[in-house]
């Protein structure tokens, strides 16, 4: 299921949200416009880690490691280098969460199960206390962006990212090219071997595959992907600090995640949305709001098996999550 | 004044109706938006930390503005005054989103918060955009009244510089020459001591070593047994919380208590010393406020705290208590409209804020200039000792407007 | 006494504290393959129901024992009413079920007991301590605590070697499988380790309580060092946890000491070397 065509009706009902995202700054208030690009930042970061865990199975809880970076990176990068635009920006910012993530991807996935679970956080927080302990990189505060980067072609500013509406849609831009993207990774041969990959590793490597190669290459995409998000994180509110590295914010994603539904990239994007208005709505109501969200948590993990996102699919036999195996290791040797 | 959590769509309808009738009464030559100023109620949005590590000092603030604010029957310049209180989990990674929350989502008049350093850097940055009033009634980083500092951003607390500078001098005093110092490692620690070694220096001192916990670890025998070695004359220590709890209880285990006089500034003893026991007895330390001040308004304020909320006022009620003052006499200035920023920013910059500390007035980078005091931790108690140092202002480096 | 004599002390001290809070980890999750986050929720419910119950009877020792049966009862509610429901399910939705139960706990946490942090004194009887040095004395109740993670260490390892359950347990690390093939009660063996693991976490946070008080806040400090040292000795390895414990010890206490620059990734820096060595924890035999 997982590499074919989505169904008609969730591929109808995520049009429909595409839709609602387009319309709604022309009547939401400004509140709102912010609220929704954030939560659309931390869906593409919640997607790039539904590509480990969903399509890969590398559970990673280190992934805002690459999120903080991707905004430290152009913090500094503006800062000390006084670049300003966002074609050198992005593709450095990237490019050093890219390197990053070939360094720790690569000794991670020598490892696997809960032994890479750790691993991951293990270089995460080596890098959340190497930004928090540096004076000159702002320490524990953290670093501001005086200015958000500049989008020019061709000497004339296409768009101006400091304004929330013009940002808004950026954001929206990239929500959709950055799902676009993972699908069509998914679905390239490349796709099809590493989604074989966590179905079944030996069968994978039998059929004279480099296992470890796929794991790295898709580890760096998403660590590509999560700064992706991270400088689009800095560039909305003009601060980086290490909390965005933290363990905390690793954890946060890996909910959003799980909690959307692993393995169909809308999914995390649900999660994103549902969990953060929630948040939104229950902090005004009582000052108990997290014993709530706690309960919400739950009651989605023991009702909801498949995550928020098995609500769109609307299927009436509710069959476990390995069910979809043999289908997905027969389409790979078709492929 | 309503303190309650309210639901924001409701109370978005009514003031939308509210609006209609102001607008609707109002002859053309009065500014409209003054006019429906005058109807509705001013707000005041608290970014403060109501749960997680941190939850008891942002009640404590809370309920010093709301004691405040109460006694000035629950008005602002003739206006009635709505309260709505933001979790800030004191996480930096959300600072942003909740300021926005407050700011664009709420509409409040005026922000306040938080307690955390890291916090009030992401509310700094969005505030000089926004342009909305903002008092800091904790966060002690130097830079927001420094490199961060704008007109609309005050602080009514202390800077992380003020309690340290003062107390080298105080240490050389008590014959302190070597001293070893020690503190989390984050801003507000790294700050802290350096504000000390500054001071410590000044006076003729000399830093032995400096010594740091990864934040926020509490795990300390290793660099205790260090102290032990290096014999120092004294230390001086920045913890606060829970660590300081731990902190004090483990030097006094060390059987170092006695041998090597503890220092530090006042947020080691401060709501800590009922939890550590004999171990917080006896410790010297400087702050802008000490239980037993011997003013009227200290006394009154203090009763009236305990009455209130049945617990004991602290530094951070104070605060919170201050906040309320100074709001007060920004808002009273204008009558209470709010759209006179400048106004009110004048009026708050002019302010002699008479405190539950003693009176301070507001620096040109709007953090208080006052007095600091020498405490000692007497049955529970951070009893007032001296003036360890008077009119006591933020060197503010790296701020335009000072 | 010299110098790094000491500071081995202090490292070993450390590391049976650590071994106390993570092997209750390493049992449940070697033996019914669940990743608790909840477990530090559960130290810090037992450093409350310590302060608590002391407060009530003014007495630690009595406060112990009134409050392990109750940690063991909410540990066994937890398996039940929650936990119980997810074995058959992948292993991240027992993490999201888990992270659901630390934000419960937490609320209530502050709802039962309040947000400013409390101190419970050293009961008299261990209140002295022992002079090291001519500066340094030694807390007794440190070296009680010591003891204590001594005591409760062996008695693991003779339960673990020694009885029915013990075997049950070790089968079940080994090869899940197979234990329900030879018809024991596996959902009565899960039942017991998550208790008993609650309850191991629970006692660890009592035994800390007059050292380190209580606050909000306080369990999540020792969750991911626990599983720091659960997955450096491999998973469902109680020995593999002691040595994991004593290892963490050295590097949290001498990185401190000879490399303060960099004390705060020495763990780390530790947990990833070893991994890179032996990928399944120094005792791990099987991929969790």
């Amino acid at each position: 299921m997982t590499m074919t065509a989505l169904p008609r009706h969730v591929l109808l009902g995520l049009l429909a949200i595409l839709v609602v995202l387009i319309v709604l700054p022309m009547f939401a208030d400004r509140f709102y416009v912010q609220l929704v690009t954030r939560i659309m930042v931390l869906a593409i970061f919640a997607m790039s880690l539904d590509l480990l865990i969903g399509y890969a199975g590398l559970v990673s809880f280190g992934h805002a490691a690459f999120f903080g970076l991707a905004g430290y990176a152009l913090a500094i990068l503006q800062r000390d280098v006084e670049l300003v635009s966002m074609w050198t920006t992005l593709p450095l910012s990237l490019a050093a969460c890219a390197l990053a993530a070939l360094v720790i991807g690569w000794f991670s996935i020598r490892t696997s199960g809960i032994y890479f679970i750790m691993i991951t956080l293990a270089f995460a927080q080596m890098l959340y206390f190497f930004f928090n302990d540096s004076r000159s990189f702002g320490g524990s505060d953290g670093i501001f962006l005086y200015q958000a980067p500049t989008l020019e072609l061709f000497g004339t500013e296409i768009l101006d990212l400091g304004r929330r509406g013009e940002l808004y849609y950026f954001v929206l831009g990239a929500l959709v090219a950055s799902y676009a993207l993972a699908r069509m990774i998914l679905q390239s041969p490349f796709g099809r071997v590493v989604t074989a990959i966590k179905i079944n590793e030996p069968r994978t490597r039998a059929l004279g595959y480099n296992t470890r190669r796929y794991k790295l290459v898709i580890f760096v995409i998403a660590g590509v992907l999560a700064g992706f998000a991270g400088y689009l994180n800095a560039l909305q509110f003009g601060i980086v600090n290490p909390a965005q590295l933290s363990w905390h914010q690793s954890g946060q994603v890996l909910v959003i995640v799980i909690l959307g539904g692993i393995g169909t990239l809308y999914g995390p994007v649900l999660g994103a949305f549902v969990l953060v208005l929630l948040e939104d709505f229950l902090s005004h109501l009582t000052e108990h709001w997290l014993l709530i969200i706690g309960f919400f948590v739950i009651a989605v993990v023991l009702l909801l098996p498949r995550g928020i996102a098995s609500l769109l699919e609307f299927r009436p036999s509710r069959q476990p999550v390995g069910g979809e195996a043999e289908v997905t290791v027969q389409e790979v040797r078709r492929a | 004044m309503s303190g309650k959590l309210h639901h924001p769509g409701r109370r978005r309808f009514l003031k939308g109706v509210a609006a209609g009738f102001g607008a609707a009464a109002t002859a053309s030559f009065v500014p409209t938006r003054f006019a429906i100023g005058q109807q509705a109620k001013i707000k005041l949005g608290l970014l403060l930390p109501y749960s997680g590590t941190y939850a008891s000092l942002g009640h404590n603030i809370t309920d010093g503005l709301k004691l405040r604010l109460q006694e000035a029957g629950g008005r602002l310049g003739g206006r009635e005054v709505e309260i709505i209180q933001l979790d800030s989990e004191a996480n930096p990674a959300k600072a942003p989103a909740n300021t926005n929350k407050l700011i664009a989502g709420e509409k409040v008049d005026f922000l306040i918060g938080p307690v955390h350093s890291g916090v009030a850097m992401a509310m700094a940055k969005i505030v000089r955009e926004e342009g909305t009033i903002m008092i800091n009634p904790n966060a002690g980083a130097d830079a927001v009244t420094g490199p961060m500092c704008a007109p609309n951003i005050f602080r009514t607390s202390f800077s992380n510089w003020q309690p340290c500078y003062p107390m080298g001098k105080v240490m050389m005093e008590n014959g302190h020459k070597r001293v070893v110092t020690m503190s989390w490692k984050y801003a507000a620690g790294q700050e802290m001591l350096d504000a000390f070694a500054d001071g410590f220096k000044a006076a003729g001192g000399t830093i032995v070593k400096e010594l740091y916990v990864p934040f926020p670890d509490v795990e300390f025998q290793a660099q205790l047994t260090e102290i032990a070695s290096l014999k120092p004359d004294a230390v001086f220590v920045f913890f606060s919380g829970g660590g300081a709890i731990k902190y004090m209880k483990d030097y006094a285990a060390a059987g170092l208590k006695d041998s090597i006089p503890l220092y530090g500034p006042g947020f080691l003893t401060d709501g800590t010393l009922e939890a550590a026991g004999a171990a917080g007895e006896g410790l010297f330390t400087t702050l802008h406020y000490a239980d037993d001040l011997d003013n009227e308004l200290n006394k009154k304020f203090r009763a009236a705290f305990k009455n209130a909320t049945k617990r004991d006022a602290d530094v951070f009620a104070v605060q919170g208590y201050d906040t309320g003052t100074l709001l007060l006499q920004g808002v009273n200035a204008v009558k209470g409209d709010v759209t006179a920023k400048k106004e009110i920013i004048a009026a708050m910059e002019r302010a002699e804020i008479d405190s539950p500390r003693g009176k301070f007035t507001m620096s040109k980078a709007h953090n208080p200039i006052q007095d600091i005091y020498l405490r000692k931790s007497v049955n529970g108690v951070n009893k007032f000792v001296r003036v360890a140092a008077k009119a006591v202002e933020d060197p503010a480096k790296g701020c335009r407007m000072a | 006494m010299s110098f790094y004599l000491i500071q081995a002390l202090n490292a070993v001290q450390y590391g049976l504290l650590l071994f106390l809070v993570a092997s209750g980890l390493t049992l449940i999750f070697g033996i019914m393959g669940v990743i608790n986050l909840a477990h530090g929720s559960f130290y810090m419910i037992g450093a409350y129901l310590a302060y608590w119950l002391h407060l009530e009877t003014g007495n630690l020792l009595l406060a112990v024992v009134i409050g392990l049966p109750l940690a063991v009862l909410l540990g066994l509610a937890v398996e039940r009413l929650a936990i119980g429901f997810l074995y058959a399910r992948d292993h991240l939705y027992q993490v999201l079920l888990t992270y659901g139960l630390i934000l419960i706990f937490n609320e209530l946490q502050r709802i039962l007991w309040g947000n400013d942090p409390h101190g419970v004194p050293v009961p008299d009887a261990l209140a002295g301590s022992v002079p090291l040095t001519e500066t340094q004395s030694y807390p007794v109740y440190r070296l009680f605590i010591s003891a204590a993670c001594i005591a409760v260490a062996a008695g693991m390892y003779a339960v673990i070697h020694k009885t029915r359950l013990g075997m049950t347990i070790r089968a079940g690390a080994a090869n899940r499988e197979m234990v329900q093939v030879l018809g024991i009660d596996i959902g009565r063996l899960f039942a017991i380790v998550f208790s008993l693991g609650a309850a191991l976490a629970a006692f660890s946070g009592m035994l800390s309580v007059p050292v380190s008080s209580v606050y909000p806040g306080m369990g999540e400090h020792v969750l991911i060092i626990s599983f720091v040292v659960v997955v450096i000795g491999g998973i469902g390895s109680i020995l593999g946890a002691f040595v994991g414990a004593m290892l963490i010890g050295f590097a949290d206490t001498f990185g401190k000491v000879l490399v303060p620059e960099f004390a705060s990734i020495a763990v780390y820096a530790l947990m990833a070397a070893i991994l890179l060595w032996r990928p399944q924890g120094l005792f791990g035999s099987r991929t969790a």
